[in-house]
């Protein structure tokens, strides 16, 4: 008989929805409300972030998820008529409050966005123009800087011959995980991804999944996503919205496979959405 | 290996864990009947509840992974591990049944007239074990031999059956020991049927071929 | 699992588009389309129409000027008398008239790429503000010209360039600044042509994605960085073809410098900022009616307006060619 060892195999305790204690909490919403001018978006938000863990945002279109991640690096002020309510706290700081620098905050906080949009510039211009904002000069220091983020975002040998091209001339997959180095190029704590593969082929959206499993040893990643099944596949957590509310949230294996609000079983399931 | 494979290595280690569990406990069950040993009859009865535990365990992990909506061998690999842990579990349950039947055989006398238990014991213990050995090698093959075996081991089981009979009607005081052997033959020959339906969900998983309920291990034939 | 019984269902029919076929299945052959053609037809009459005109009044001025203009024509001053083809010489001209578009457009450049970003990028776009200086940006397009030519004699000669004779020569009565002079001349046309300059430069701030803007605050730049280091450089080719609208628009105005420092004859080269020029424009326009000879000027008509053509063309070349080359740059990246 063959000996077999007996691997552990971790599956996620079942939460309720609620506050989970599962991991140090990094990001925490109280209360949050946003409103464009007279419309609100988000109704009174209240959730925990986990620290280097994924969180998903799930739910139909509309349904405030990608303006929720916004106020997470405050993307929100760029538009006018916008106003909140509530907290958004950051390692128990509010991130709204006047004492906080946006600039400061956005550094430790990257983002990716749906559509990939690199720099009209070269592979390393892209990469190193965060770095150069925070006054990393020396040659030799940038080179190594950008050779481990292309190499953290699984690009560095497909480009490391190319270096000084234009990052324009990548392919869409490739552009995207450009866009993933240069977020993480300045070693954020936290990284928000809005939908990074909706525009991708399977096989690139298959490649950016296993690179943010990946990632998420090193970086908090809340990812907000419309594919259930890449929710499924690479959250620890999930969170359902629906018209601008908080309708579940909890351990991913619980949403995909009994979730405890009718609302989610039903979106989840496909009735509607 | 991507995340998602490993996982699925991870339920495949698994289910092999409960496998050397349930062959185990049909091993130290046929010895406790043979040798007559209450002890370990005992013990077999006590650790069917790992077993049961695995099968929780395994179908648990099997949903988890189903949900990220696997394709092809891998959603076959997921189903098909779910069958044979189900398969296990019986196969746990009928182990069972043996040391109960030899915790009660053990308290009386031996019986006089041999019959072929052993034999078929063993018949069904290298059924089991071949139809998980091709599972882990993924041999359809194999796994295709093994299925005929089955008819063997229900012949031995009728033949046990009709000696025994035969035993208990000249010999009236020996019926509850007769009896009991006859359950346990049958516990047996159920474990040579849990291990025909493995090898079927081995020939499915590596084929995507479903050969179940034609009972011949050969191609299906058009059926209108 | 299923099992499979065996019959494989025939092919489901594949769905015809309606209409397309006949009853044998055919496609319907062309029909011949007139709407299509008379389109065709009159937008290639339309464009053929307009080259014909350029040609002609081009083709007019070539054959009548080339012939009179001469190496001595373009380098000699206007000591010899002025309006007699063989002596005349219109160097002067020629630099002023560059002279006054090259400073406009070292006035007009940054006070218009200034506005424009700040148009696009900071203002509140629904703020009275914005909409006030929209509104001034839009009718400041349509002034007429010689109302140009009066406000930069009233504003920049008398109020500035008096001010400054009075700041700089106080007491001495002195009339440097204030009076019609190249630096007034230039700045009266860099008025004129701002509107050109902030509108094309507008759209190519607005061609640029938003996305890459978000791209730069969200790694934590602030916007003037932002700014600086991603937009603007995408937008110099839209801003260098403002400055070729600019360019081509003030290189063949008159009435902006009639008051403000255009000369009917000066001795001498323009030597200084606060020195009337002799421009080519104006030029054409004092043959044309102070002649006392108007058949033996004609010839100088002619290759005056040459000149002045082939002027503008240069300057419009040269723009052209920096913009290609910044184009180039950009595409091959550093």
């Amino acid at each position: 008989m063959t000996d077999v060892k007996v691997p552990k195999i971790t599956v996620s305790a079942p939460a309720t929805a609620g506050p989970l204690r599962t991991s140090p909490t990094l990001l925490e919403v109280v209360e949050l409300s946003l409103f464009y001018g007279a419309t609100q978006a988000l109704k009174n938000i209240s959730l925990e972030i986990g620290e280097k863990v994924v969180t998903a945002f799930i739910g139909p279109s509309g349904c405030g998820k990608s303006t929720l991640l916004r106020c997470f690096n405050r993307m929100n002020d760029l538009i006018d008529n916008v106003r909140i309510e509530g907290q958004v706290l950051i390692a128990d700081q509010d991130i709204n409050s006047p004492e906080v620098d946006v600039i400061e905050l956005r550094k430790r906080v990257g983002m990716v966005f749906q559509k990939s949009n690199p720099f009209p510039k070269s592979i390393y211009e892209n990469v190193s123009y965060g770095l150069r904002l925070q006054g990393v000069s020396g040659r030799t220091e940038l080179d190594g800087r950008i050779e481990e983020s292309l190499k953290q975002a699984a690009l560095w040998d497909e480009v490391k011959d190319r270096l000084h091209t234009s990052g324009l001339g990548l392919s869409g997959g490739q552009q995207q995980r450009l866009c993933i180095a240069r977020a993480i190029a300045i070693k954020p704590e936290i990284i928000l991804m809005d939908e990074p593969a909706s525009a991708l082929d399977p096989l690139a959206t298959a490649r950016i999944e296993e690179l943010i499993l990946e990632l998420k040893k090193d970086y908090t990643i809340v990812i907000v996503t419309h594919n259930m099944q890449q929710a499924a596949r690479i959250s620890d957590f999930t969170a359902f919205f629906y018209l601008g509310q908080l309708i579940e949230f909890g351990a991913t294996a619980k949403i995909f496979t009994h979730p405890a609000k009718k609302q989610t079983e039903d979106y989840v399931t496909g009735r509607f959405g | 290996m991507t995340h998602f494979e490993q996982e699925l290595a991870a339920l495949k280690d698994r289910l092999l864990t409960m496998a050397s569990h349930a062959e185990e406990a049909v091993k130290d069950a046929v010895e406790a009947l043979i040798s007559r040993d209450y002890d370990l009859a005992r013990r077999v009865r006590e650790s069917d509840g790992v077993i049961d535990q695995f099968e929780i365990e395994v179908d648990e992990l099997s949903i988890h992974l189903l949900a990220k909506a696997p394709l092809a061998s891998n959603l076959r690999m997921i189903a098909v591990v779910m069958k044979i842990s189900q398969n296990l579990e019986r196969v746990g349950d009928e182990a069972s049944k043996i040391a109960n039947r030899a915790r009660e055989l053990s308290d009386e006398p031996p019986l006089k007239l041999t019959v072929e238990i052993p034999k078929m014991a063993d018949m069904a213990l290298q059924m089991l074990r071949g139809a998980l050995d091709a599972f882990v090698n993924s041999d359809p093959v194999s796994a295709r031999a093994l299925i005929p075996r089955d008819k063997e081991v229900d012949a031995l089981n009728k033949k046990i059956y009709r000696e025994l009979a035969e035993y208990m009607i000249s010999h009236p005081d020996t019926i509850t020991r007769c009896l009991n052997l006859i359950i346990a033959a049958k516990s047996l020959e159920r474990i040579a049927d849990h291990a025909t339906n493995v090898a079927e969900e081995v020939v499915y998983l590596c084929e995507a071929e479903d050969i179940r309920h034609t009972g011949k291990g050969t191609k299906v034939s058009q059926i209108t | 699992m299923t099992a499979s019984p065996g019959a494989m269902h025939p092919a489901p029919p594949v769905p015809q588009p309606p209409g397309a076929t006949g009853p044998s299945g055919r496609f319907r052959a062309a029909r011949w389309d007139w709407v299509s053609t008379l389109g065709t037809g009159a937008t290639g009459l339309a464009t053929v129409l307009i080259i014909a005109i350029l040609g002609v009044i081009l083709g007019n001025i070539i054959v009548n000027g080339v012939q009179f203009v001469s190496w001595h024509f373009i380098t000699t001053g206007t000591a010899s008398d002025m309006f007699d083809v063989n002596k005349a010489g219109i160097l002067p001209m020629i630099v002023g008239t560059s002279a006054r578009v090259i400073l406009m457009t070292i006035f007009v450049l940054p006070a218009g790429v200034l506005t424009a970003i700040y148009l696009t990028e900071y203002a509140r776009t629904t703020s009275k503000f914005t909409r006030v200086i929209r509104g001034a940006v839009n009718n400041l397009a349509g002034v007429p010209s010689i109302v140009f030519g009066l406000f930069g004699a009233g504003f920049f000669v008398r109020f500035v360039g008096r001010g400054m004779d009075a700041a700089l020569y106080p007491g001495k009565g002195v009339t440097v600044w204030g009076q019609p002079a190249l630096l007034w001349a230039s700045a009266t046309l860099a008025v004129m042509t701002l509107p050109v300059v902030i509108v094309a430069t507008e759209e190519s701030l607005r061609a640029i994605p938003q996305g890459l803007r978000e791209a730069s605050l969200a790694l934590g730049a602030t916007k003037l960085e932002t700014i600086r280091k991603i937009v603007l450089p995408q937008a110099v080719p839209g801003i260098m073809t403002g400055a070729i609208l600019a360019i081509s628009r003030a290189a063949g105005e008159v009435a902006p410098i009639l008051f403000t420092g255009a000369a009917y004859f000066m001795a001498d080269l323009p030597r200084s900022l606060h020195d009337q020029f002799m421009d080519l424009g104006y030029h054409v326009f004092i043959l044309s009616t102070q002649s006392p000879n108007v058949d033996k000027t004609r010839p100088l008509l002619y290759a005056t307006v040459f000149v002045l053509l082939a002027l503008t063309f240069a300057l419009n070349v040269v723009a052209v060619f920096i913009r290609a080359n910044l184009r180039k740059k950009a595409r091959q990246n550093h």
